[in-house]
């Protein structure tokens, strides 16, 4: 394969602050957080060429999104594999530079999940409204009630049942993403919370409580990527692509093992492109939709056995100072869960790489390289997993 | 006695009508590849293995155990909001597949991982007819 590395870097970013507004467009928030990306770049409107986006409401996202932007971009691409659509969409333009095909794209998403009332974990297949199920695989499947919550669960219960984990283990999950929350003052939970508050809080599907979720905020972001002639001339330290992999995994025609999700065939390929092994990892953004889905992906990239993830995450590894920092913004259980929150994986990582947060509890302490990576779907039935690898100079 | 299923119901297409004929008939039935012998869950028009279009449909033992589950509490689609707390299952068959199903006919807090089940069948409505799990008798 072609050698990738550095062929392409993270060059601006751009949180949306909002957790709630019902008084916004979500193209609203894309366009504000993509004028506030470039200006973080120091790059212009004319300066991009390439328009990544995702959406689970905006039909043809990436047409509306260039139309309401006013913008004729020569690359598009609306790849949509629910919340690690983000990371695909680094990887996808992380080629597009290599190839000289573009210089400069933008990544963008929002969501007004909150403020729309949407259920997002147990509204089961109405959420999105009155279900027409499509003749497979949802007429095999919606029939019984499937959630994503639910879902979720039954890797859990399988889990517990297989190695032993405890709730108490996937509660240390929530307890380290809220200590990074009380850091973050945009967080929508900064305050502290204890593994007895998760294991006492109400079961919506067992074995997973209320605070074994994540939250569901409004948001947007954006992302700015360029080639490596464009980031050095930058406002920022570049954060350059390692390396990239992605993945699909489904039920296998009812065979596949689905204790094993897709960062165990996304992560092997981001390694060997990126040429860095696990010690050299500094912090990680791991999607954090349910506690489960932090210890399943953490075993799965390879950062423990299968199984010793519940012991992995326990005794405050995670957090700042622990062996693995990980979601140092409060992450999807505390911080904002906009539907889809691969982006902001890739926000706070480019933070931590560009030392942001120097001087305070929140930086992890001489960052240099950081892994994140998006899982969208439903481990118990079909979801992606994408992985990248991320470096500053 | 007249029941309005309130539950979401399946759409038919070709390649999946045998199955719901079959269900309507209390037989559960799924595919088995000619060619390279492989069984697959769900019904397709293809095998999922060799990719070959030689698949066949057989009758299923109906028995099989409790591969994970979950007891759901919170559900806000009307049909199922209504029936909480139930159990959401992954069953694997006695022929190897694993499906999505409810375990019904029974205590939720009965059911376990590696419990055995068998199928029973639930008319929604004068067409269609539903697969679930009970206890094994």
């Amino acid at each position: 394969m072609v050698d990738l590395r550095r062929a392409a870097a993270i060059v601006g970013i751009h949180e949306h602050v909002t957790r709630y507004s019902p008084d916004k467009s979500e193209l609203q928030i894309q366009g504000e957080s993509v004028i506030k990306a470039l200006a973080d770049a120091g790059l212009a409107k004319d300066d991009v060429d390439g328009l990544f986006t995702a959406s689970s409401s905006i039909r043809n996202s990436g047409m509306n999104l260039a139309d309401y932007l006013n913008m004729y971009p020569s690359y598009v691409d609306n790849t949509t594999v629910g919340g690690g659509s983000f990371e695909f969409h680094l990887s996808h333009a992380l080629t597009a530079i290599a190839a000289g095909r573009i210089n400069v794209a933008v990544i963008t998403y929002s969501s007004l999940a909150r403020s729309g009332g949407v259920s997002v974990g147990t509204g089961g297949v109405g959420r999105f409204g009155h279900p027409i199920l499509d003749p497979s695989p949802d007429s095999f499947e919606e029939l019984y009630g499937l959630t994503t919550v639910g879902l979720y669960a039954m890797i859990a219960r399988r889990h517990m049942h297989l190695y032993g984990t405890t709730s108490e283990q996937l509660a240390e999950v929530s307890v380290a993403m809220r200590h990074h929350a009380s850091m973050n003052p945009e967080a929508l939970f900064r305050d502290p919370i204890t593994v007895e508050d998760v294991v006492n809080s109400r079961v919506i599907s067992d074995p997973l409580h209320l605070m074994d979720c994540c939250i569901i905020s409004d948001g947007g972001g954006a992302v700015v990527v360029a080639s490596p002639e464009v980031a050095r001339n930058c406002r920022h330290t570049p954060v350059w692509v390692l390396g990239a992999g992605e993945a699909i995994a489904h039920q296998g025609a009812g065979k596949r093992d689905l204790i094993y999700i897709a960062a165990h065939q996304s992560s092997p390929r981001a390694f060997e492109m990126a040429g860095v092994t696990h010690d050299d990892i500094d912090m990680a953004m791991v999607y954090d939709s349910f506690t489960i889905t932090v210890v399943e992906t953490l075993e799965d990239l390879g950062f423990c056995k299968k199984g010793e993830g519940g012991e992995f995450v326990s005794g405050g590894r995670l957090k700042v100072g622990g062996a693995l920092p990980i979601n140092t913004d409060g992450g999807g259980l505390s911080s904002n869960h906009p539907g889809m929150r691969g982006l902001f994986l890739l926000l706070e990582a480019t933070r931590q790489l560009r030392h942001q947060f120097d001087g305070t509890g929140r930086q992890v302490p001489d960052c240099k390289i950081a892994l994140a990576h998006g899982t969208g779907g439903a481990l118990g039935s079909r979801h992606s997993g994408g992985t990248v690898i991320l470096a500053r100079d | 006695m007249t029941t309005t299923w309130n539950r979401p119901l399946p759409s038919i297409a070709g390649e999946t009508k045998p199955f719901w004929d079959s269900c309507r008939r209390g037989q559960l039935v799924i595919q088995r590849c000619d060619d390279c012998g492989e069984y697959q869950w769900y019904p397709r028009g293809i095998c999922a293995n060799c990719w070959s279009e030689n698949i066949q449909w057989v009758q299923s033992s109906g028995r099989g155990t409790v591969w994970t589950y979950t007891v759901t509490q919170q559900n806000r689609t009307t049909g199922f909001a209504e029936m909480v707390p139930y159990v959401l299952a992954l069953v694997e068959l006695e022929e190897g597949v694993r499906m999505f199903t409810n375990i019904v006919d029974c205590n939720p807090r009965d059911v376990h991982i590696g419990m055995a089940v068998e199928v029973t069948f639930q008319t929604a409505t004068p067409q269609i007819t539903i697969p679930f799990f009970k206890p094994a008798t």
